[in-house]
């Protein structure tokens, strides 16, 4: 099972949480931390994992990969098998350079919502739903579409003030 | 605060405009901007207009996820707004829901679910969707028995993306909700033969997870696996399947034999690493009897360490490690790629590879790997060498030094371990260069040249990470300085200025050596002139003798081996002896004044003791006269004693031995001791604790006593008479020379064979008799020196045995769907399988009564967990009460069933009136 996945930059600074066990708050920015001090002490162009026992408990496995400033980490226990958790991480990147255009931190940042959206085709539950960039993407656009055509087919309140 | 107004919803900001604004704030502000955006918040989140609510909402959640702020008074919001119209309006509410909903305290969880219901049966595919993945995130117990209708009617949906995430979503509802398995299993299990990959890789992954737990439950459903295994190609579906696999396989050696073929073909044909790599860890994890497979496994591995790719190389590690623990050999034949792996620039591979080379070391191989070891720890940095030095240290020290067989080399390998440079392991070090002393009698004298070479090098003194070994180096040169071959140059080591640079602790041990030194140096010199004069006779009682001659062997052979060594009694002359009083006098004559006590106490002992024989020494030297004669007498005596109570052999000491001292008769350890503050005034523990620990011996003869008081009161006569107030009142010393001379004295003489004898009736001491067995090797030319270890249990080495938590109720429930299907639809005149009737839920039982039940069940079915003990009272619980309402067709079916595992433990009653059936076989025989 998936038990999280995380994206920061490489300040630390986190841009997405998500941890398919429930976490209190603090736990989740304490685990941000924690990580994110492993990974910048990591050289490039070594192994993509990381021994998480100490954070996550034993068996627990992690494997990061970086794109230009951001670190993006999954979390993951002996269900799942750490080359095929790096596949499914390109998936997730693939997919949102689909979805954004030449995704960058800023895309990141500024579409949070969206971001949960599409990790939601991806995984559910800590379970790999789709491994197809590509259907990832058109079920994005079909939620896209149904949000813009529901907002202007029922027009709000805020809506109609503006 | 108002509530919202039309100006709030006007100029509300947006999730993206609280985005910037966060990012414009100068840092350290940050924390007040995010007051004051909460504070809006809560004015907005209140408002009738969900668009206003959903931004609210969207703001709060986007600063819980990645601020870390608490919006658990928001929960209420968050329901409320999943009613919206609007997709987006509720995708934000069940979002915020999903990441901030505790499923174990939010209350509000329950009034979600009938919203739930109402999303999961909609007609829009992305309203059910988003009602499956919510509830997997929030799943609780409750939500999870009312939703379970609904789960069931998705489970067969028309729509793939709608069916494989409430295949997806069934896990978290089985855990919290076992009986939801007696609803649903049968369609899930129906999905294992879908076509399309995506159904089949959820409901595989699902399986996967299933497994985890109570893997012999889904034995049954083996054929459907194998055709999988057999039939599919998407690498992701065989992945799942394999690590299926990986656990049944070895509950049943037919399935084994099955699927080894399929694998080692998928491990021979398919391209991709990920499955290349499952099929290599499935047999060397769960098929390793399969000698070729487990060659070809290996020989897959060899090509991963062959490859550039880090990732590769260390999953090869990691997967050779697997091996080691079965078949060591085979990582011996990759030991060239290990050892490279060993200056890999990755720690991760390099830390592998240690853990790897270690797993190889044996009595043949330990000098090549550590003489390996040693060069990489000298060339890699600092963490990884010291890394290198605790695993060498560690596996050496193994079992009272099992793979070690060459002592004299292991001792020097210490030496040389304890001067690399970014060496940190000083402790561990220190620890073994006396444990070796004790233990390894043979060993000494290689130990004794190892040492004096530490101590005398002045540039070790300034390195505080050594000062550790060098306080055990000090320890053994004045343990065993009849082993020395020039004490002179030990005491002037010893006494250096440099070592100024220890810490008290260390320094005292410094001074406390030098002590012993001299004393062995004065007593040397005693013996000679009294072998030259012959002293008089009445000073040497039988057993002083012995061991006289005892030491004089030991000298004699030590010099035997190195000529030049009769230096001993070449050097002791007169002068030279009162040179080195001097000397020991000059430099410890300072320190008499120093303000810390150990240092203090230490050179003070020296300095009486000097004062002592200086004037035998003066005397002998101006010829003496007859009260001067006199003088001497005494003097040599007492040089004699203290000898002889510096020379006895220090054994190991038990860590159970403090255990296994009687209370003597009379000692009163309860006794309240407050009087004694009275009497004792302020001079309290350091005193008494010096006086304890006078050796037993002394205290046989008054006379030795004596000395030994007189030596003490150099420190503190003060004391020494309130103690003797002390005893008076008491009237027993805190170890009464009669009986505690034995028991507290029990810890074996390291090698007295007469006195093993003795122990071995007391159980405390024992030869490594194994160490002996094994070490009969041909080649090695010399025996493996006698290591004494204790068989009372000195090593703690009692293997934890985790409790193991178990998804009980999930397989129950299922060896009742599965074994039940089979039994009506298997025309064959087999005896039933086995059947977990019990988890039957019954329909008399209250809901609110079940509830309690359920969400302690909640609690413990959580894997992650370790709420062993609450699960089983849960499991307890749910079991009575579930039997107690049974059903009579329940009844009937209970004589069909046998013990499944641990299941049977909560049943244990039920079956004792009837034979324990055997386990008939699950999976049919025409797949086997």
């Amino acid at each position: 099972m998936i038990r999280g996945v995380i994206v920061m930059n490489d300040q630390g600074n986190p841009r997405l949480i998500k941890f398919y066990e429930f976490q209190p708050p603090e736990k989740q920015q304490e685990l941000v931390r924690s990580i994110y001090r492993i990974l910048c002490s990591r050289a490039e162009n070594v192994s993509n994992f990381v021994k998480a026992d100490s954070l996550l408990g034993p068996n627990v496995r992690l494997v990061y990969k970086t794109f230009s400033t951001l670190y993006f980490v999954f979390i993951f226990d002996k269900s799942e098998n750490e080359l095929a958790m790096m596949d499914l991480m390109q998936v997730f990147v693939e997919t949102l350079n689909k979805c954004f255009r030449e995704v960058c931190e800023l895309h990141v940042v500024f579409n949070f919502y969206k971001i949960h959206m599409i990790l939601d085709e991806i995984i559910l539950g800590g379970q790999v739903l789709e491994t197809s960039s590509e259907e990832v993407a058109n079920a994005v656009d079909a939620i896209s579409r149904l949000e813009k055509n529901a907002n202007s087919m029922i027009p709000s309140f805020s809506g109609w003030h503006r | 605060m108002t509530g919202p107004s039309l100006m709030d919803s006007l100029f509300q900001r947006s999730i993206d405009d609280l985005i910037k604004a966060l990012r414009l704030t100068p840092p350290g502000t940050e924390a007040a901007f995010v007051a004051k955006a909460i504070e809006e918040i809560r004015r907005e989140i209140r408002s009738t207009d969900p668009h206003t609510k959903a931004s609210a909402l969207q703001k709060l959640t986007y600063l819980h996820s990645l601020h870390g702020l608490d919006m658990s008074w928001a929960a209420f919001h968050s329901v409320e707004l999943s009613s919206a119209a609007a997709h987006s309006h509720k995708r934000t509410a069940y979002l915020s829901a999903a990441l901030s909903f505790n499923p174990a305290t939010t209350d509000v969880i329950l009034l979600l679910t009938h919203q739930l219901r109402k999303d999961l049966s909609s007609p829009n595919v992305h309203d059910v969707s988003l009602a499956l993945s919510t509830l997997s995130s929030i799943c609780n117990s409750d939500l999870a028995r009312d939703l379970t209708p609904e789960l069931f009617t998705l489970l067969s949906s028309s729509k793939v993306t709608v069916r494989k995430k409430a295949i997806a979503t069934v896990l978290r509802v089985f855990e919290q909700y076992p009986d939801a398995v007696r609803v649903c299993f049968k369609r899930v299990v129906e999905n294992l033969e879908n076509s399309d990959m995506g159904i089949l890789s959820a409901v595989v992954g699902l399986f996967c997870e299933l497994t985890e737990n109570e893997p012999r439950s889904y034995l049954p459903l083996a054929p459907e696996f194998y055709k999988i295994l057999v039939d599919c190609k998407n690498n992701w579906v065989l992945i799942k399947v394999l690590k299926i696999f990986a656990k049944l396989a070895p509950l049943e050696p037919r399935l084994g034999k099955r699927v080894v073929e399929p694998i080692c073909e998928i491990m021979k044909t398919m391209g991709a690493k990920s499955l290349v790599f499952e099929c290599v860890r499935t047999i060397l994890t769960s098929l390793s009897e399969y000698d070729s497979a487990v060659k070809l496994a290996v020989n897959k591995v060899r090509e991963f360490l062959s490859e550039d790719d880090p990732n590769l190389k260390y999953l090869g590690l990691q997967a050779l490690a697997i091996v080691a623990q079965k078949d060591i050999l085979a990582v011996v034949e990759n030991k060239d790629l290990v050892v490279k792996a060993l200056s890999d620039s990755d720690v991760n591979i390099r830390f592998e590879a240690l853990r790897l080379v270690m797993c190889m070391v044996s009595e043949d191989n330990v000098m090549e790997i550590c003489r390996i070891l040693i060069s990489h720890a000298l060339k890699s940095d600092p963490e990884f060498c010291n890394e290198i030095l605790g695993f060498i240290l560690l596996t050496c020290g193994r079992n009272y030094y099992e793979v070690v067989f060459d002592f004299d080399w292991y001792v020097l390998f210490l030496g040389e371990m304890a001067r690399v440079p970014h060496c940190q392991k000083g402790d561990e070090i220190a620890t073994q260069l006396i444990d070796i002393g004790m233990r390894v009698k043979d060993a000494r004298s290689q130990l004794v040249n190892v040492t004096r070479e530490l101590v005398i090098d002045p540039a070790l003194l300034g390195n505080p990470f050594m000062h550790a070994v060098l306080s055990a180096a000090a320890w053994v040169s004045g343990e065993y300085i009849k082993l020395s071959r020039n004490p002179f140059e030990i005491i002037e080591a010893l006494l250096q200025p440099r070592t100024s640079l220890l810490s008290p602790s260390v320094r005292a041990i410094y001074i406390h050596s030098a002590f012993k030194v001299l004393m062995f140096c004065v007593y040397s010199y005693l013996k000679l002139n009294g072998e030259e004069s012959s002293l008089p006779s009445t000073l040497t009682d039988s057993e002083l003798v012995s061991d006289v001659e005892l030491d004089d062997h030991n000298m004699i052979v030590t010099n035997g081996q190195a000529p030049s060594a009769s230096s001993i009694t070449h050097h002791l002359t007169q002068e030279s002896l009162l040179a080195l009083v001097n000397l020991v006098e000059i430099n410890l004559g300072p320190l008499a004044g120093s303000n810390e006590v150990e240092v203090l106490e230490r050179s003070t002992n020296v300095l009486g003791l000097i004062k002592l024989i200086k004037p035998m020494l003066l005397g002998s030297l101006n010829d003496c006269e007859g009260d001067q004669t006199k003088g001497e007498l005494k003097a040599s005596e007492t040089v004699k004693m203290i000898f002889d109570s510096c020379s006895e052999d220090l054994g190991p000491v038990s860590v159970n031995a403090q255990e296994k001292v009687p209370i003597p008769d009379g000692l009163v350890l309860k006794e309240n001791l407050d009087d004694l503050e009275e009497i004792c005034g302020d001079i309290k523990l350091p005193v008494l604790t010096s006086f304890s620990l006078v050796r037993p011996q002394f205290a046989e003869t008054s006379n030795s006593a004596e000395c030994q008081g007189k030596d003490e009161s150099e420190l503190s006569t003060g004391s020494t008479s309130l103690l003797a107030e002390h005893r008076k009142r008491h009237g027993l010393y805190y170890l009464s020379p009669g009986n505690t001379v034995t028991t507290s004295n029990d810890y074996p003489p390291a090698h007295d064979p007469k006195d093993m004898a003795i122990d071995e009736d007391e159980d405390l001491a024992k030869l490594t008799e194994k160490s002996l067995l094994t070490g009969k090797k041909p080649s090695q030319s010399k025996p493996r020196p006698v290591v004494v270890r204790f068989d009372d249990g000195e090593v703690t080495n009692a293997a934890t045995n985790r409790t193991e938590i178990k998804a009980g109720l999930i397989s129950g429930a299922v060896n009742e769907v599965l074994l039940g299907d089979e039994a009506t639809t298997s025309s064959s005149s087999r005896r039933k399988p086995p059947k977990s009737r019990r988890a039957a839920e019954d329909s008399n039982v209250s809901i609110t009564e079940y509830k309690s039940d359920a969400s302690k069940i909640d609690q413990s079915e959580h894997s992650k967990a370790g709420l062993g003990g609450s699960k089983h009272n849960g499991h307890g619980k749910e079991r009575r009460r579930r039997s107690s309402g049974k059903d009579k067709e329940h009844d009937r079916k209970d004589k069909h069933k046998s013990d499944s595992a641990a299941y049977g433990k909560h049943r244990s009653r039920h079956r004792a009136d009837k034979a324990v059936e055997a386990q008939a076989p699950v999976i049919p025989d025409f797949l086997l």
